[in-house]
């Protein structure tokens, strides 16, 4: 039942799955060389790591008709404003004591990770920590020790990981700047800690 | 070849055979290793102070993941290393140093899974992640491993580029060799620092979904189509052309269907209409798959050469098309994906999908690389005990699996609401949706479902060691050679 039609022969498809494939990578490399300087740190996508001196809030945008970041008034970082440098550097490692503690075994960020602990896009931003006046201390607090502290009504706790004040304090750095990135409204319907004075 | 039939005897394998029985056997421990720190993750959710401080959630997930990542590399490895000498006709062309890597790269991934279980974490430097671990889901192995994975690999890549140069340069082998060199290249994407966590995610997901939704999928019909070959007797002219149409689709989606993981990490908005396209076509190819594996199958009555293998090969098709594909496309689109990303969605569609698209298919090789090690032995009916081990090994795994994929799917649904769309994904919102009935007993059946499994698994060890002994029927040949 050999059949020569042009549609069944394996020339055909094999220059076809060559072609399809070359194709896609070429627009997949014009797409990340269009994508990429709009992601790096001090575009309008995403922030420079000096954003963490001003307050950051995440408000309701009508055009868009998602939440976006806003960068408001100065508002150091516990009340010490930073140069770029200063800033790049206490928030790169802030983000090596969440990759060296494994914080995505447990967390999500920007949604990616596990899915055993709350989401941390925002967490700079959470109601959780009460008041803006106190949040910057008991997020240290609470990264340096977890035990002890109020999780939930299911017992679930984050264990004490062995973090330094100093990682802390860059922890929280790193999770301000990552509020400030532009993620399209995810998540979405996220209600903000109150920062009107 | 002398055969000696119903004992497993090195001398009915050929050389890269051999080497294909000793990445199968780690394969199949890590294997266990998945299952049972998954059952221990997944009892924490109900038992959140078990091992609490000692082996935490994280810690358990980690290991969860890489070993399945490892036991799915050394099985597609050894897919390889067992079919390379066939298919091109020609010895292995650098086995001793093949052999040599394999020690090599089972001992570093021992050391690696020993500093995961007893040192775990370490301060926040860039000495931990050179030496402990990345951080990085499902890439967290240490950079040192890294470098040793890429050395490994590069043997691996030039065994079998170089065999099928010297031997017969097959379709198949056409396929294969590229699609190695591109699963490998992947791979370095992964391997830099970044404090942009946008950057960060950009590159990891090239490594993540360029694996598992591209170039996995190409290594995995590459096997399928040698599966068919073997166990239903298909000709090679109809398995290749089907696989550059397979080639063609899988990358024509797959490439670009890469935008959406691209939503919500600071990426522009364009990509919302890349990824969404582009992933909605993704199942395209699994459907066709489907279709290829079954219409051969039928087209042959069936009748084939290995009954275990040519189930998974079918399960494969199936588990492929509904975990990778439907259950991939639920959640796919941006309008569905802002609620569910990040969600128990994502783990209902990933166990499906790994399982189907690749546990399955390394399954069915296992099956096949027995039946040879014991002499080419009968595996068609008529089994002892009416085959009753393949057969509940099946059952078991299957619907235990399936089982697992419908439990998270509901605890997805209720968190998708509750979290997501009421509670905002706050602190609040996130443990109102996990502390909710509805969640906790999803939480449950998953418990259940992967008890289950863990049975399966059980069985089909006993099963696939003990499968042919004493047989001394040899194999039914496949359906026509024509």
């Amino acid at each position: 039942m050999a059949t020569n039609q042009w549609w069944a022969s394996e020339s055909f498809w094999r220059k076809t799955a060559i072609w399809v494939t070359g194709v896609s990578l070429i627009v997949l490399m014009i797409l990340t060389v269009d994508t990429l300087p709009q992601i790096s740190a001090g575009s309008k996508r995403v922030p420079a790591y000096s954003v963490i001196n001003y307050r950051i809030d995440y408000v309701f945008d009508e055009t868009r008709n998602v939440q976006a970041p806003v960068i408001g008034v100065k508002e150091p970082l516990f009340g010490k404003e930073l140069s770029e440098a200063e800033a790049e550097a206490l928030v790169a490692h802030g983000k090596l004591t969440v990759q060296a503690k494994n914080c995505m075994g447990c967390h999500t960020l920007l949604g990616n990770g596990a899915y055993y602990a709350p989401d941390l896009t925002k967490a700079w931003l959470d109601q959780y920590w009460g008041s803006k006046e106190v949040r910057e201390e008991l997020m240290v607090d609470f990264i340096k020790d977890p035990s002890n502290k109020l999780h939930n009504s299911i017992g679930r706790r984050m264990p004490k990981l062995a973090v330094t004040d100093d990682e802390a304090h860059a922890v929280v750095a790193f999770l301000k700047w990552m509020s400030s990135i532009d993620t399209n409204g995810f998540p979405y319907n996220f209600k903000p800690i109150e920062q009107e004075n | 070849m002398a055969t000696t039939i119903g004992r497993l005897d090195g001398a009915n394998l050929n050389g890269g055979q051999k080497l294909a029985v000793k990445y199968f056997f780690v394969a199949m421990i890590l294997f266990g290793a998945q299952i049972l720190f998954g059952m221990v993750a997944g009892l924490q959710y109900l038992k959140p102070d078990l091992f609490y401080g000692v082996l935490d959630f994280s810690v358990n997930r980690m290991v969860h993941v890489n070993a399945m990542i490892v036991w799915m590399l050394y099985g597609f490895i050894g897919s390889v290393y067992w079919m390379l000498e066939e298919e091109s006709q020609h010895e292995v062309v650098g086995l001793k140093l093949g052999n040599l890597i394999f020690y090599v790269l089972t001992a570093a991934v021992t050391v690696v899974v020993l500093v995961y279980l007893f040192v775990q974490i370490g301060p926040g430097e860039q000495s931990s992640i050179w030496l402990i671990n990345e951080g990085r889901e499902y890439i967290e192995a240490p950079r040192w491993a890294d470098i040793g994975i890429v050395v490994s690999v590069l043997v691996f890549f030039y065994n079998v580029a170089a065999t099928f140069s010297k031997g017969k340069y097959t379709g198949i082998a056409g396929v294969l060799v590229l699609d190695l060199l591109a699963l490998f290249g992947i791979y370095f994407a992964g391997m830099f620092y970044t404090t942009n966590i946008s950057i960060d995610q950009y590159w990891w997901w090239w490594v993540i979904h360029l694996w598992v939704e591209a170039t996995w999928e190409v290594l995995v019909a590459c096997i399928m189509a040698y599966g068919l070959m073997k166990v239903l007797g298909v000709r090679r002219k109809i398995v290749e052309t089907w696989l550059y149409i397979e080639v063609a689709l899988m990358f024509g989606s797959g490439i670009l269907g890469l935008g959406h993981h691209y939503f919500w990490i600071g990426t522009p908005e364009y990509w919302f209409t890349i990824g969404g396209l582009f992933s909605a076509l993704e199942p395209i190819p699994l459907v066709a798959m489907v279709v290829h594996a079954v219409f051969d199958a039928g087209a042959k009555h069936i009748k084939n050469s290995n009954h275990p293998a040519m189930a998974w090969l079918i399960a494969h098709a199936f588990g492929n098309f509904f975990g990778a594909g439907v259950w991939g496309f639920m959640h796919t689109l941006p309008q569905i994906n802002l609620y569910t990303h990040g969600t128990q969605w994502s783990a209902s569609h990933g166990h499906l999908a790994f399982f189907g698209a690749y546990a399955t298919i390394i399954i069915a090789v296992f099956y096949l690389a027995m039946q040879q090690w014991r002499g080419k032995v009968w595996m068609a009916g008529d089994l002892p005990g009416n085959g009753w081990k393949w057969k509940w090994a099946l059952g078991l795994l299957n619907m235990g699996m399936v089982g697992m994929t419908v439990a998270l799917l509901i605890s997805g649904y209720e968190q998708s609401q509750i979290e997501r769309a009421i509670g905002g994904s706050t602190w609040m919102g996130y443990f109102a949706a996990q502390a909710h009935p509805w969640f906790m007993q999803g939480m449950w059946w998953r418990e259940v479902f992967g008890t289950m499994f863990a049975a399966g698994f059980v069985i089909l060890m006993w099963d696939l060691w003990s499968i042919g002994k004493h047989e001394t029927r040899p194999m039914q040949v496949a359906a026509s050679q024509e």
